[in-house]
Protein backbone atom coordinates (compact mmCIF):
# COMPACT_ATOMS: atom_id res chain seq x y z
CA UNK A 1 0.00 0.00 0.00
CA UNK A 2 2.48 2.44 1.35
CA UNK A 3 4.90 1.42 -1.94
CA UNK A 4 1.39 2.48 -4.53
CA UNK A 5 1.09 5.42 -2.73
CA UNK A 6 4.69 6.61 -3.74
CA UNK A 7 4.21 5.17 -7.29
CA UNK A 8 1.68 7.56 -7.64
CA UNK A 9 2.99 10.20 -6.36
CA UNK A 10 6.46 9.78 -8.19
CA UNK A 11 6.36 7.49 -11.33
CA UNK A 12 2.68 7.10 -12.05
CA UNK A 13 2.33 9.62 -14.95
CA UNK A 14 5.43 8.66 -17.07
CA UNK A 15 5.00 4.80 -17.12
CA UNK A 16 2.92 2.38 -18.86
CA UNK A 17 0.17 0.23 -17.97
CA UNK A 18 1.22 -1.61 -15.12
CA UNK A 19 0.02 -5.15 -16.84
CA UNK A 20 2.45 -5.64 -19.39
CA UNK A 21 0.76 -9.08 -19.24
CA UNK A 22 -2.18 -8.38 -20.81
CA UNK A 23 -2.37 -8.63 -24.69
CA UNK A 24 -2.99 -5.13 -26.51
CA UNK A 25 -3.98 -5.57 -30.07
CA UNK A 26 -0.82 -5.56 -32.65
CA UNK A 27 0.01 -2.96 -34.74
CA UNK A 28 -0.35 -4.05 -38.35
CA UNK A 29 3.41 -4.92 -39.19
CA UNK A 30 4.01 -2.58 -42.68
CA UNK A 31 6.51 -2.42 -45.41
CA UNK A 32 9.18 -0.25 -44.52
CA UNK A 33 11.15 2.08 -46.76
CA UNK A 34 13.66 4.54 -45.75
CA UNK A 35 16.50 6.80 -46.50
CA UNK A 36 19.24 6.88 -44.26
CA UNK A 37 21.84 9.79 -44.68
CA UNK A 38 24.83 9.44 -46.82
CA UNK A 39 27.45 9.83 -44.68
CA UNK A 40 29.58 11.23 -47.27
CA UNK A 41 32.01 13.81 -45.32
CA UNK A 42 35.73 13.91 -45.93
CA UNK A 43 38.62 14.00 -43.14
CA UNK A 44 39.72 17.68 -42.96
CA UNK A 45 43.21 18.81 -43.71
CA UNK A 46 43.54 19.07 -47.73
CA UNK A 47 46.42 16.79 -49.11
CA UNK A 48 47.40 15.15 -45.56
CA UNK A 49 44.34 14.20 -45.28
CA UNK A 50 44.21 12.42 -49.31
CA UNK A 51 45.47 8.59 -48.27
CA UNK A 52 42.90 8.77 -45.21
CA UNK A 53 40.12 9.72 -47.68
CA UNK A 54 40.90 7.76 -50.71
CA UNK A 55 40.97 4.36 -48.01
CA UNK A 56 39.09 4.32 -45.07
CA UNK A 57 35.55 6.25 -46.74
CA UNK A 58 34.25 3.24 -47.78
CA UNK A 59 32.96 1.37 -44.66
CA UNK A 60 32.42 3.93 -42.56
CA UNK A 61 32.20 8.18 -42.03
CA UNK A 62 34.88 10.02 -40.74
CA UNK A 63 33.14 11.12 -37.46
CA UNK A 64 34.21 7.28 -36.78
CA UNK A 65 37.44 8.44 -36.49
CA UNK A 66 37.44 12.01 -35.43
CA UNK A 67 35.49 11.30 -32.52
CA UNK A 68 38.56 9.14 -31.01
CA UNK A 69 40.51 10.06 -27.98
CA UNK A 70 44.20 11.04 -28.61
CA UNK A 71 45.64 7.39 -28.95
CA UNK A 72 49.23 5.86 -28.83
CA UNK A 73 50.74 5.08 -31.94
CA UNK A 74 50.73 1.40 -31.39
CA UNK A 75 47.06 2.12 -31.03
CA UNK A 76 46.69 3.80 -34.38
CA UNK A 77 48.85 1.19 -36.46
CA UNK A 78 46.92 -1.51 -34.74
CA UNK A 79 43.60 -0.25 -35.84
CA UNK A 80 44.82 0.28 -39.28
CA UNK A 81 46.06 -3.55 -39.36
CA UNK A 82 43.02 -4.63 -38.09
CA UNK A 83 40.74 -2.74 -40.65
CA UNK A 84 43.29 -4.42 -43.61
CA UNK A 85 43.75 -7.96 -41.83
CA UNK A 86 40.29 -8.84 -40.44
CA UNK A 87 38.05 -6.27 -41.89
CA UNK A 88 39.56 -6.40 -45.16
CA UNK A 89 39.72 -3.47 -46.07
CA UNK A 90 41.24 -2.71 -49.37
CA UNK A 91 43.52 -0.22 -48.20
CA UNK A 92 47.29 0.48 -50.19
CA UNK A 93 50.38 -1.03 -48.03
CA UNK A 94 52.11 2.22 -49.63
CA UNK A 95 49.43 4.43 -47.77
CA UNK A 96 49.62 2.74 -44.71
CA UNK A 97 52.17 5.40 -43.21
CA UNK A 98 50.58 8.45 -44.56
CA UNK A 99 47.21 7.17 -42.63
CA UNK A 100 49.08 6.58 -39.25
CA UNK A 101 50.93 9.75 -39.87
CA UNK A 102 47.77 11.97 -40.38
CA UNK A 103 46.10 9.38 -37.31
CA UNK A 104 49.18 11.14 -35.16
CA UNK A 105 49.03 14.67 -36.26
CA UNK A 106 45.06 14.81 -35.62
CA UNK A 107 44.86 12.00 -32.80
CA UNK A 108 47.95 11.24 -31.46
CA UNK A 109 49.45 10.76 -28.00
CA UNK A 110 52.86 9.99 -26.92
CA UNK B 1 39.80 -4.50 -54.85
CA UNK B 2 40.51 -0.68 -55.04
CA UNK B 3 40.98 0.60 -58.59
CA UNK B 4 44.07 2.87 -58.46
CA UNK B 5 43.06 3.77 -62.22
CA UNK B 6 40.51 6.09 -61.18
CA UNK B 7 41.09 9.64 -62.19
CA UNK B 8 39.89 12.59 -60.74
CA UNK B 9 36.77 13.16 -62.57
CA UNK B 10 35.43 9.63 -61.88
CA UNK B 11 35.89 10.79 -57.89
CA UNK B 12 33.86 13.75 -58.61
CA UNK B 13 31.12 11.61 -60.29
CA UNK B 14 31.46 9.13 -57.29
CA UNK B 15 31.19 12.01 -54.95
CA UNK B 16 28.05 13.76 -56.62
CA UNK B 17 26.48 10.04 -56.39
CA UNK B 18 27.27 10.06 -52.54
CA UNK B 19 25.68 12.62 -51.83
CA UNK B 20 22.30 12.28 -53.42
CA UNK B 21 21.45 8.70 -53.20
CA UNK B 22 21.70 8.39 -50.13
CA UNK B 23 19.14 5.73 -48.94
CA UNK B 24 20.53 3.11 -51.69
CA UNK B 25 21.03 -0.09 -50.98
CA UNK B 26 23.89 -1.88 -50.57
CA UNK B 27 25.48 -2.95 -53.47
CA UNK B 28 25.77 0.64 -54.95
CA UNK B 29 27.96 0.75 -51.95
CA UNK B 30 30.03 -1.78 -52.55
CA UNK B 31 30.44 -0.85 -56.48
CA UNK B 32 31.95 2.28 -55.37
CA UNK B 33 34.85 0.51 -52.83
CA UNK B 34 36.69 0.88 -56.55
CA UNK B 35 36.44 4.81 -56.90
CA UNK B 36 35.98 6.24 -53.56
CA UNK B 37 37.90 9.24 -53.68
CA UNK B 38 38.98 12.71 -51.86
CA UNK B 39 38.21 15.89 -53.59
CA UNK B 40 38.14 18.13 -50.38
CA UNK B 41 34.17 18.62 -51.17
CA UNK B 42 32.76 18.09 -48.10
CA UNK B 43 32.89 19.21 -44.60
CA UNK B 44 33.77 16.26 -42.00
CA UNK B 45 30.48 17.04 -40.75
CA UNK B 46 27.58 17.87 -42.31
CA UNK B 47 25.93 21.14 -41.12
CA UNK B 48 22.18 19.82 -41.69
CA UNK B 49 23.04 16.68 -39.34
CA UNK B 50 24.30 19.16 -36.74
CA UNK B 51 21.57 21.00 -34.80
CA UNK B 52 23.17 21.65 -31.98
CA UNK B 53 26.22 19.94 -29.72
CA UNK B 54 26.01 17.91 -26.68
CA UNK B 55 29.18 17.65 -24.17
CA UNK B 56 30.08 14.24 -23.01
CA UNK B 57 31.74 13.69 -19.83
CA UNK B 58 34.77 12.35 -20.86
CA UNK B 59 38.02 12.73 -19.78
CA UNK B 60 39.59 14.13 -22.73
CA UNK B 61 38.12 15.58 -26.13
CA UNK B 62 36.09 15.63 -28.30
CA UNK B 63 33.75 15.89 -25.86
CA UNK B 64 31.29 17.78 -28.10
CA UNK B 65 28.67 15.73 -30.63
CA UNK B 66 26.07 16.96 -32.61
CA UNK B 67 22.63 16.12 -31.84
CA UNK B 68 20.52 14.88 -35.22
CA UNK B 69 17.03 14.15 -36.48
CA UNK B 70 18.07 13.46 -39.93
CA UNK B 71 17.77 9.45 -39.40
CA UNK B 72 14.34 7.96 -40.42
CA UNK B 73 12.01 7.02 -37.59
CA UNK B 74 14.51 9.00 -34.85
CA UNK B 75 13.91 11.87 -33.26
CA UNK B 76 17.14 14.08 -31.16
CA UNK B 77 20.05 11.84 -31.50
CA UNK B 78 23.39 12.12 -30.07
CA UNK B 79 25.39 11.66 -33.39
CA UNK B 80 28.58 9.76 -32.68
CA UNK B 81 28.89 8.00 -36.45
CA UNK B 82 26.82 8.96 -39.52
CA UNK B 83 27.41 5.25 -41.50
CA UNK B 84 27.06 2.64 -40.47
CA UNK B 85 24.77 4.42 -37.59
CA UNK B 86 25.99 4.93 -34.20
CA UNK B 87 23.14 6.92 -32.56
CA UNK B 88 23.08 7.76 -28.90
CA UNK B 89 20.16 8.18 -26.47
CA UNK B 90 20.31 11.47 -24.64
CA UNK B 91 20.46 11.30 -20.51
CA UNK B 92 17.19 13.14 -20.61
CA UNK B 93 15.28 10.84 -22.09
CA UNK B 94 15.86 8.34 -19.09
CA UNK B 95 14.32 10.92 -16.83
CA UNK B 96 11.16 10.44 -18.33
CA UNK B 97 10.26 6.94 -17.64
CA UNK B 98 11.26 3.46 -17.43
CA UNK B 99 10.11 3.21 -21.53
CA UNK B 100 12.78 4.47 -24.05
CA UNK B 101 10.72 5.65 -26.79
CA UNK B 102 11.39 4.05 -29.81
CA UNK B 103 12.20 7.37 -31.37
CA UNK B 104 14.90 8.10 -29.05
CA UNK B 105 16.43 4.47 -29.04
CA UNK B 106 20.21 4.21 -29.18
CA UNK B 107 20.99 2.84 -32.30
CA UNK B 108 24.14 0.42 -33.12
CA UNK B 109 25.40 -1.27 -36.62
CA UNK B 110 28.66 -2.86 -37.57
CA UNK B 111 28.61 -3.17 -41.11
CA UNK B 112 27.61 -0.21 -43.65
CA UNK B 113 25.07 -2.82 -46.14
CA UNK B 114 22.10 -1.86 -44.27
CA UNK B 115 18.61 -3.09 -46.50
CA UNK B 116 17.27 0.47 -46.49
CA UNK B 117 13.84 -1.40 -47.56
CA UNK B 118 12.29 -4.48 -46.18
CA UNK B 119 8.87 -6.05 -47.44
CA UNK B 120 7.20 -7.61 -45.27
CA UNK B 121 5.11 -9.96 -47.60
CA UNK B 122 8.77 -11.55 -49.20
CA UNK B 123 10.67 -11.38 -45.73
CA UNK B 124 11.32 -14.59 -44.54
CA UNK B 125 13.38 -16.30 -41.55
CA UNK B 126 15.14 -19.27 -42.27
CA UNK B 127 15.02 -21.91 -39.78
CA UNK B 128 17.60 -24.66 -40.63
CA UNK B 129 21.34 -26.46 -40.08
CA UNK B 130 20.93 -29.37 -37.10
CA UNK B 131 16.96 -29.52 -37.28
CA UNK B 132 14.40 -32.09 -38.99
CA UNK B 133 12.77 -29.90 -40.88
CA UNK B 134 13.91 -26.47 -42.77
CA UNK B 135 11.35 -23.43 -42.15
CA UNK B 136 11.09 -20.23 -43.90
CA UNK B 137 8.85 -17.88 -41.57
CA UNK B 138 7.04 -15.16 -43.05
CA UNK B 139 6.39 -12.37 -40.50
CA UNK B 140 2.52 -13.66 -40.76
CA UNK B 141 3.32 -17.18 -39.57
CA UNK B 142 5.19 -15.31 -36.76
CA UNK B 143 2.29 -13.36 -35.94
CA UNK B 144 -0.78 -15.61 -36.47
CA UNK B 145 0.90 -19.30 -35.13
CA UNK B 146 3.27 -19.31 -32.70
CA UNK B 147 2.33 -17.98 -28.87
CA UNK B 148 2.76 -14.43 -28.69
CA UNK B 149 5.04 -13.18 -25.67
CA UNK B 150 5.34 -9.87 -24.25
CA UNK B 151 8.97 -8.95 -22.58
CA UNK B 152 10.36 -5.42 -20.57
CA UNK B 153 14.18 -5.36 -20.84
CA UNK B 154 17.18 -3.37 -21.07
CA UNK B 155 19.15 -3.92 -24.25
CA UNK B 156 22.90 -2.14 -23.82
CA UNK B 157 25.42 -2.11 -25.85
CA UNK B 158 28.63 -3.79 -24.60
CA UNK B 159 31.00 -0.57 -24.81
CA UNK B 160 27.97 1.88 -23.35
CA UNK B 161 30.12 4.23 -21.29
CA UNK B 162 33.45 3.20 -23.05
CA UNK B 163 34.73 7.07 -23.45
CA UNK B 164 34.65 6.96 -19.81
CA UNK B 165 37.28 4.36 -19.83
CA UNK B 166 40.82 5.28 -18.19
CA UNK B 167 42.78 5.07 -19.92
CA UNK B 168 40.72 5.58 -23.23
CA UNK B 169 40.45 2.81 -25.63
CA UNK B 170 39.10 2.85 -28.87
CA UNK B 171 36.04 2.20 -30.19
CA UNK B 172 33.03 3.63 -30.32
CA UNK B 173 33.00 7.02 -27.89
CA UNK B 174 29.36 6.36 -26.12
CA UNK B 175 28.51 8.34 -22.95
CA UNK B 176 25.71 6.56 -21.22
CA UNK B 177 23.13 6.19 -23.80
CA UNK B 178 24.30 3.29 -25.37
CA UNK B 179 21.41 1.50 -23.48
CA UNK B 180 17.29 1.43 -23.61
CA UNK B 181 14.08 -0.13 -22.29
CA UNK B 182 11.71 -1.17 -24.02
CA UNK B 183 8.67 -4.11 -23.95
CA UNK B 184 9.12 -6.42 -26.86
CA UNK B 185 6.50 -8.51 -28.35
CA UNK B 186 7.06 -11.47 -30.43
CA UNK B 187 7.82 -15.56 -29.91
CA UNK B 188 9.64 -17.26 -27.70
CA UNK B 189 12.79 -18.71 -30.20
CA UNK B 190 12.05 -21.94 -27.69
CA UNK B 191 8.83 -22.58 -30.04
CA UNK B 192 10.14 -21.81 -32.88
CA UNK B 193 13.21 -23.94 -32.74
CA UNK B 194 11.01 -26.57 -31.64
CA UNK B 195 8.76 -26.74 -34.59
CA UNK B 196 11.88 -26.80 -36.80
CA UNK B 197 12.83 -30.30 -34.24
CA UNK B 198 16.44 -29.64 -32.89
CA UNK B 199 18.31 -33.01 -33.56
CA UNK B 200 20.35 -34.40 -30.76
CA UNK B 201 23.96 -33.59 -30.83
CA UNK B 202 23.05 -29.80 -30.88
CA UNK B 203 25.47 -27.63 -29.19
CA UNK B 204 24.50 -23.62 -30.42
CA UNK B 205 21.90 -22.16 -32.05
CA UNK B 206 23.65 -19.23 -34.59
CA UNK B 207 21.83 -16.10 -35.91
CA UNK B 208 22.59 -13.23 -38.81
CA UNK B 209 20.75 -10.48 -40.21
CA UNK B 210 20.24 -9.18 -43.21
CA UNK B 211 23.36 -6.36 -42.85
CA UNK B 212 26.28 -7.17 -44.87
CA UNK B 213 29.68 -5.80 -44.67
CA UNK B 214 31.14 -3.67 -47.39
CA UNK B 215 33.86 -5.50 -48.34
CA UNK B 216 32.29 -9.26 -49.08
CA UNK B 217 35.57 -10.52 -47.67
CA UNK B 218 34.88 -9.43 -44.59
CA UNK B 219 33.30 -11.19 -41.90
CA UNK B 220 29.76 -11.18 -41.55
CA UNK B 221 28.30 -10.30 -38.50
CA UNK B 222 26.96 -13.48 -36.61
CA UNK B 223 26.17 -14.62 -33.12
CA UNK B 224 25.72 -17.55 -31.30
CA UNK B 225 23.79 -18.55 -28.29
CA UNK B 226 24.43 -21.90 -26.44
CA UNK B 227 21.71 -24.59 -27.20
CA UNK B 228 20.17 -24.82 -23.52
CA UNK B 229 19.96 -20.66 -23.26
CA UNK B 230 18.28 -20.08 -26.63
CA UNK B 231 15.63 -22.57 -25.46
CA UNK B 232 15.25 -21.49 -21.90
CA UNK B 233 11.76 -19.88 -23.08
CA UNK B 234 13.13 -16.36 -22.38
CA UNK B 235 14.73 -15.35 -25.57
CA UNK B 236 12.41 -14.16 -28.24
CA UNK B 237 12.04 -12.74 -31.56
CA UNK B 238 10.29 -9.44 -30.94
CA UNK B 239 8.07 -8.24 -33.82
CA UNK B 240 7.09 -5.32 -31.69
CA UNK B 241 8.73 -2.78 -29.75
CA UNK B 242 6.74 -0.66 -27.04
CA UNK B 243 3.48 -1.42 -29.02
CA UNK B 244 4.81 -0.32 -32.55
CA UNK B 245 6.49 -2.28 -35.30
CA UNK B 246 10.50 -1.78 -35.02
CA UNK B 247 12.11 1.29 -36.08
CA UNK B 248 14.23 0.02 -38.91
CA UNK B 249 16.80 0.76 -37.25
CA UNK B 250 17.00 -0.98 -34.63
CA UNK B 251 15.79 -4.62 -36.71
CA UNK B 252 13.16 -4.24 -38.38
CA UNK B 253 10.95 -6.42 -38.95
CA UNK B 254 12.77 -9.13 -36.35
CA UNK B 255 15.09 -8.55 -33.83
CA UNK B 256 16.70 -11.18 -31.15
CA UNK B 257 16.04 -10.27 -27.62
CA UNK B 258 18.49 -12.10 -25.19
CA UNK B 259 16.81 -11.17 -21.90
CA UNK B 260 19.82 -10.11 -19.25
CA UNK B 261 22.72 -10.29 -22.13
CA UNK B 262 24.52 -7.63 -23.63
CA UNK B 263 23.12 -6.17 -27.01
CA UNK B 264 25.98 -7.87 -29.36
CA UNK B 265 23.47 -10.57 -28.92
CA UNK B 266 20.75 -9.35 -29.80
CA UNK B 267 21.20 -9.55 -33.85
CA UNK B 268 18.61 -6.73 -35.87
CA UNK B 269 17.06 -7.63 -38.62
CA UNK B 270 17.37 -11.48 -37.85
CA UNK B 271 17.36 -13.62 -40.91
CA UNK B 272 18.82 -16.77 -40.47
CA UNK B 273 18.70 -19.34 -37.56
CA UNK B 274 21.12 -22.37 -37.85
CA UNK B 275 21.37 -24.71 -35.17
CA UNK B 276 24.70 -26.11 -35.04
CA UNK B 277 26.20 -29.36 -34.13
CA UNK B 278 29.82 -27.49 -33.03
CA UNK B 279 31.02 -24.54 -30.93
CA UNK B 280 30.99 -21.46 -33.44
CA UNK B 281 34.30 -20.48 -33.85
CA UNK B 282 33.46 -17.20 -35.95
CA UNK B 283 35.04 -14.05 -35.86
CA UNK B 284 32.21 -12.09 -33.89
CA UNK B 285 32.05 -15.21 -31.45
CA UNK B 286 36.13 -15.97 -31.01
CA UNK B 287 37.63 -12.80 -31.52
CA UNK B 288 35.27 -10.03 -31.30
CA UNK B 289 33.38 -9.08 -27.98
CA UNK B 290 35.39 -11.16 -25.87
CA UNK B 291 36.67 -10.09 -22.64
CA UNK B 292 39.14 -11.50 -19.73
CA UNK B 293 37.21 -13.88 -18.23
CA UNK B 294 38.51 -12.29 -14.58
CA UNK B 295 36.54 -10.58 -11.72
CA UNK B 296 34.27 -7.40 -13.55
CA UNK B 297 36.47 -8.53 -16.97
CA UNK B 298 39.04 -6.37 -15.92
CA UNK B 299 42.52 -6.64 -16.46
CA UNK B 300 45.26 -3.67 -15.50
CA UNK B 301 46.35 -1.94 -18.94
CA UNK B 302 49.21 -3.91 -20.59
CA UNK B 303 47.93 -7.43 -18.76
CA UNK B 304 48.90 -9.54 -21.56
CA UNK B 305 48.08 -13.69 -21.33
CA UNK B 306 44.33 -13.24 -19.81
CA UNK B 307 42.11 -16.11 -20.96
CA UNK B 308 39.28 -14.67 -23.26
CA UNK B 309 35.02 -15.35 -23.35
CA UNK B 310 32.69 -14.54 -25.15
CA UNK B 311 30.90 -11.81 -23.61
CA UNK B 312 27.66 -12.50 -21.70
CA UNK B 313 25.16 -11.39 -19.39
CA UNK B 314 25.06 -8.22 -17.83
CA UNK B 315 25.75 -6.25 -14.83
CA UNK B 316 23.75 -3.78 -12.31
CA UNK B 317 23.77 0.18 -13.46
CA UNK B 318 21.87 2.88 -12.27
CA UNK B 319 22.17 6.59 -12.88
CA UNK B 320 21.05 9.62 -11.90
CA UNK B 321 18.60 11.27 -13.93
CA UNK B 322 17.82 14.77 -12.89
CA UNK B 323 20.92 15.97 -12.11
CA UNK B 324 23.95 16.39 -13.99
CA UNK B 325 27.97 17.56 -13.00
CA UNK B 326 28.00 21.06 -11.80
CA UNK B 327 24.65 21.59 -10.31
CA UNK B 328 24.34 23.87 -7.44
CA UNK B 329 21.69 23.78 -5.23
CA UNK B 330 20.47 25.69 -2.02
CA UNK B 331 22.87 24.43 0.71
CA UNK B 332 20.48 23.45 3.82
CA UNK B 333 17.24 22.26 1.22
CA UNK B 334 16.01 18.88 0.37
CA UNK B 335 17.21 18.06 -3.07
CA UNK B 336 15.00 15.29 -4.98
CA UNK B 337 16.97 13.08 -6.50
CA UNK B 338 15.93 10.59 -9.12
CA UNK B 339 17.26 7.88 -11.93
CA UNK B 340 16.58 4.63 -13.74
CA UNK B 341 18.88 1.22 -12.40
CA UNK B 342 18.80 -2.36 -13.56
CA UNK B 343 20.27 -5.24 -12.37
CA UNK B 344 21.65 -6.83 -14.95
CA UNK B 345 20.57 -10.55 -15.61
CA UNK B 346 19.05 -10.18 -12.59
CA UNK B 347 15.98 -7.99 -10.52
CA UNK B 348 16.97 -4.50 -8.88
CA UNK B 349 17.11 -5.44 -5.24
CA UNK B 350 17.80 -2.04 -3.95
CA UNK B 351 19.01 1.26 -5.08
CA UNK B 352 21.12 3.64 -2.55
CA UNK B 353 22.81 6.93 -2.25
CA UNK B 354 25.47 8.68 -0.79
CA UNK B 355 26.06 12.38 -0.23
CA UNK B 356 29.46 11.86 0.98
CA UNK B 357 31.56 10.17 -1.31
CA UNK B 358 30.21 6.93 -0.62
CA UNK B 359 31.04 6.62 3.32
CA UNK B 360 27.40 6.61 4.03
CA UNK B 361 24.56 5.49 2.03
CA UNK B 362 20.82 5.88 1.94
CA UNK B 363 17.54 3.88 0.43
CA UNK B 364 16.08 5.49 -2.00
CA UNK B 365 12.10 4.23 -3.39
CA UNK B 366 11.36 2.06 -6.10
CA UNK B 367 9.18 2.72 -9.07
CA UNK B 368 6.84 0.12 -10.46
CA UNK B 369 8.34 -3.00 -11.64
CA UNK B 370 7.81 -4.37 -14.95
CA UNK B 371 9.83 -7.66 -15.06
CA UNK B 372 13.68 -8.23 -13.63
CA UNK B 373 15.05 -7.38 -17.15
CA UNK B 374 13.54 -3.87 -17.35
CA UNK B 375 15.06 -0.37 -16.00
CA UNK B 376 13.36 0.50 -12.50
CA UNK B 377 12.63 4.25 -11.38
CA UNK B 378 14.74 5.72 -8.32
CA UNK B 379 14.06 8.30 -6.24
CA UNK B 380 14.38 10.07 -2.65
CA UNK B 381 15.89 13.20 -1.40
CA UNK B 382 18.94 14.49 0.08
CA UNK B 383 20.12 16.69 2.51
CA UNK B 384 22.84 19.14 1.50
CA UNK B 385 23.63 20.91 4.96
CA UNK B 386 26.99 22.21 4.18
CA UNK B 387 28.15 25.08 1.65
CA UNK B 388 30.63 23.79 -1.01
CA UNK B 389 31.05 20.78 -3.03
CA UNK B 390 29.31 17.36 -2.66
CA UNK B 391 29.75 13.79 -4.37
CA UNK B 392 26.23 12.51 -4.52
CA UNK B 393 26.96 8.95 -5.71
CA UNK B 394 23.89 6.21 -6.98
CA UNK B 395 24.21 2.17 -6.27
CA UNK B 396 22.31 -0.67 -7.20
CA UNK B 397 22.45 -4.40 -5.50
CA UNK B 398 20.80 -6.83 -7.88
CA UNK B 399 18.28 -9.46 -6.78
CA UNK B 400 21.82 -11.97 -6.77
CA UNK B 401 23.22 -9.67 -4.18
CA UNK B 402 25.36 -8.31 -6.72
CA UNK B 403 26.42 -4.71 -6.35
CA UNK B 404 28.25 -1.98 -8.69
CA UNK B 405 32.16 -1.99 -7.97
CA UNK B 406 33.73 1.18 -6.60
CA UNK B 407 36.39 1.06 -8.55
CA UNK B 408 36.08 1.27 -11.99
CA UNK B 409 36.69 -1.97 -14.02
CA UNK B 410 39.21 -1.74 -17.60
CA UNK B 411 39.84 -4.20 -20.16
CA UNK B 412 41.51 -3.00 -23.58
CA UNK B 413 37.79 -3.39 -25.97
CA UNK B 414 36.01 -0.65 -23.51
CA UNK B 415 33.21 -3.41 -22.18
CA UNK B 416 31.12 -3.57 -19.34
CA UNK B 417 31.71 -0.08 -17.59
CA UNK B 418 29.27 -0.66 -14.58
CA UNK B 419 31.51 1.42 -11.47
CA UNK B 420 29.40 3.58 -9.12
CA UNK B 421 28.26 6.49 -10.66
CA UNK B 422 29.16 9.84 -9.10
CA UNK B 423 27.70 13.29 -10.02
CA UNK B 424 29.30 16.45 -8.75
CA UNK B 425 27.38 19.25 -7.30
CA UNK B 426 27.98 22.42 -4.92
CA UNK B 427 25.34 23.54 -2.11
CA UNK B 428 25.41 27.12 -2.16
Amino acid sequence: MLKRLFVIGGFGSVLLSSTPARVQDLPTIKSTTVELPAGDALFPGGASADAINNNCLACHSPDMVLNQPPLPKATWEAEVHKMINTYKAPINEADVPAIVSYLMKTKGKD
Amino acid sequence: MRDDKEGPFSHSLTNLHRGHAAATRGLSRRAMLRNVGATGLSLAVSPALADELVKLPFASGPRERPVTHAFPQKGDMILQRVRPPLLETPMEVFDRGVFTPNEQFYVRWHWAEIPNSVDVNTFRLAVRGHVDRTLSLSIPDMIGDLPRVELAAVNQCSGNSRGLFAPRVPGAQWGHGAMGNAKWTGVRLKDVLDRAGIKAGAVQVRFRGLDEPVVPEAPTFRKSLAIDHARDGEVMIAYAMNGEQLPLLNGFPLRLIVPGWYSTYWVKMLSDIEVLDKVDDNYWMAVAYTIPDTPHASIAPGQTGVKMVPINRMVPRSFFTNIADGASFAAGTRVPVRGIAFGGDAGVAKVEVSSDGGKSWQPTRLGDDFGKYGFRQWQTDLALADKGDHALMVRCTNSSGEVQPDTPNWNTSGFMLNVIETVQVKAV
